[in-house]
């Protein structure tokens, strides 16, 4: 029976606050600039001329049909070798997890575009709004009702995407976890300390969204 | 002397191999009504949705007040975006469906199109909107949101919503159509009290009592071509043409005008 022993890793924990701080501030960053890029994209495949269309679309499946960890090593590694541009680990991970989220983003944001009813674009092209009127005036408010539910449980993901980083040696919280349980030999006790960290940020943020997706449930008005 | 408020001449349009329109001419006076009766599938609606452009002719023209507009292939010429949606403005569309905007109260339905199409300040679009609301009888309606409201009330609303532009033309497609048989008459009553006004209006319209009664102008369609065209009276109660007859005997029997 393995005896626990948390009191020795006990001195690891400035460490592993400041891996979660990383965590935090890097789920932030990739949330919110995925958010911009993926909303820009949806209403891009939605609305621009084909060809533009087209572009986004291949840029879409590519994020979506090769894993992250993969997109993660492919930007820090094989990149600066194919344009000689040299990439910290940092700006690479904020760089591949970014475009990833966006491409999922995207497609949230699409669906929710064709969600509304084609009559809504019909009556605000009636009365002589110019299309991006419609679209930000009629569309996209009743959209994002819609969208809400699936942008927040693809946020909690990208939070959970944040543990790849440490394969490319960012200091977020499993790296730390990971450098403390090969300082002390306790691997056992760091990374459970790891997975309850993750558990006790994102339980309440799906609890939170469960609460939101409900309230808007009630509310929906369409 | 005649005061031409639309002209439409050799108009067509096809969707793929399928011709919905042929060749249809029409003039329609400045304050007049013309109904337009058919079979479904006749391409009434088309032609409705053709003059104010949510449906783009392949050829012929229309003129609408002083705008002439000629197309070719699906495009109308020299016309952009831009003064497509200004064109757009000057026709007021009420559709079958009402097509409210659900995240919007009554009020703010009817303020929308001046706010962001006219640029009206608010405060004067709210007034115009509360004017207008009190004149289909839904002024105290005006802070709640269109999915409390009956069929004929959003469709009340959605009349409101298309005269907020103030616009030169009404057009009416099949506006009482998805109701309730009693809420018919209320939508009715306020088309009638418009075209009483003055105001110039074309309706695609199942309601031949009521077209018989409001409007100077009935036109009978099928299969894309204009059959029968005449005073209302005329072609209602005595139609020239078999096919006419044979549509209008489907609504014999004492129909009530509410």
């Amino acid at each position: 029976m393995y005896h626990w022993d948390f009191g020795a890793v006990w001195v690891y924990r400035n460490l592993l606050l400041s891996g979660l701080a990383y965590t935090l501030v890097y789920t932030l960053i990739v949330v919110v600039a995925g958010l911009l890029l993926g909303m820009v994209v949806g209403i891009g495949r939605v609305r621009a001329p084909m060809i533009i269309a087209v572009l986004l679309r291949g840029y879409v499946e590519v994020f979506r049909c090769t894993p992250v960890l993969v997109q993660l090593i492919w930007f820090y590694y094989a990149l600066p070798i194919l344009t000689g541009i040299e990439m910290a680990p940092s700006t690479a991970a904020a760089l591949s997890l970014t475009l990833y989220g966006a491409a999922f983003y995207s497609e949230i944001v699409r669906a929710g575009i064709l969600a509304v009813d084609w009559g809504q674009t019909e009556a605000g092209m009636a009365m002589g709004m110019r299309r991006k009127q419609i679209m930000r005036r009629i569309i996209l408010p009743q959209a994002f009702r819609r969208m809400l539910p699936p942008l927040m449980s693809q946020s909690i993901m990208q939070l959970k995407n944040t543990s790849l980083l440490s394969v490319i040696a960012v200091p977020d919280l499993l790296y730390q976890a990971q450098s403390a349980a090969h300082d002390s030999y306790r691997p056992l006790e760091l990374y459970t300390i790891a997975a309850v960290c993750y558990f006790a940020v994102l339980f309440p943020a799906t609890v939170w969204s469960k609460r939101l997706e409900s309230r808007l449930g009630k509310q929906d008005r369409s | 002397m005649s005061d031409l408020m639309i002209e439409i001449s050799n108009l067509s349009k096809r969707f793929g191999e399928h011709v919905v329109l042929k060749d249809i001419s029409l003039k329609v006076e400045r304050g007049s009504v013309v109904a337009m009766i058919g079979p479904s599938g006749s391409g009434k609606s088309t032609l409705l949705r053709c003059i104010n452009l949510l449906t783009m002719p392949d050829g012929g023209s229309i003129c609408v007040g002083s705008r002439a507009m000629q197309f070719k292939n699906g495009y109308a010429s020299k016309m952009h975006e831009k003064d497509l949606a200004s064109y757009r403005a000057t026709t007021g569309m009420v559709f079958q469906h009402f097509n409210l905007f659900p995240h919007m109260t009554v009020v703010q339905n009817v303020m929308e199109g001046q706010v962001t199409v006219k640029r009206v300040p608010k405060a004067e679009a709210r007034a115009y909107a509360m004017e207008l609301l009190t004149r289909v009888g839904l002024a105290n309606k005006a802070d709640t949101y269109p999915d409390m409201l009956s069929g004929g009330q959003k469709q009340r609303v959605a009349i409101a919503r298309a005269l907020a532009l103030r616009p030169e033309v009404m057009l009416f497609d099949e506006a009482t159509s998805a109701l309730d048989p009693e809420l018919v008459g209320e939508v009715l009553s306020v088309m009638k009290s418009l075209a009483e006004e003055g105001m110039t209006m074309i309706l695609v319209t199942h309601e031949i009592a009521f077209a018989r009664e409001v409007a100077d102008q009935v036109i009978f369609m099928r299969d894309g071509v204009v059959v029968e065209a005449g005073p209302a009276a005329q072609v209602i109660d005595n139609p020239t043409q078999a096919a006419t007859r044979s549509f209008l005997s489907r609504f014999n029997g004492p129909q009530i005008v509410r």
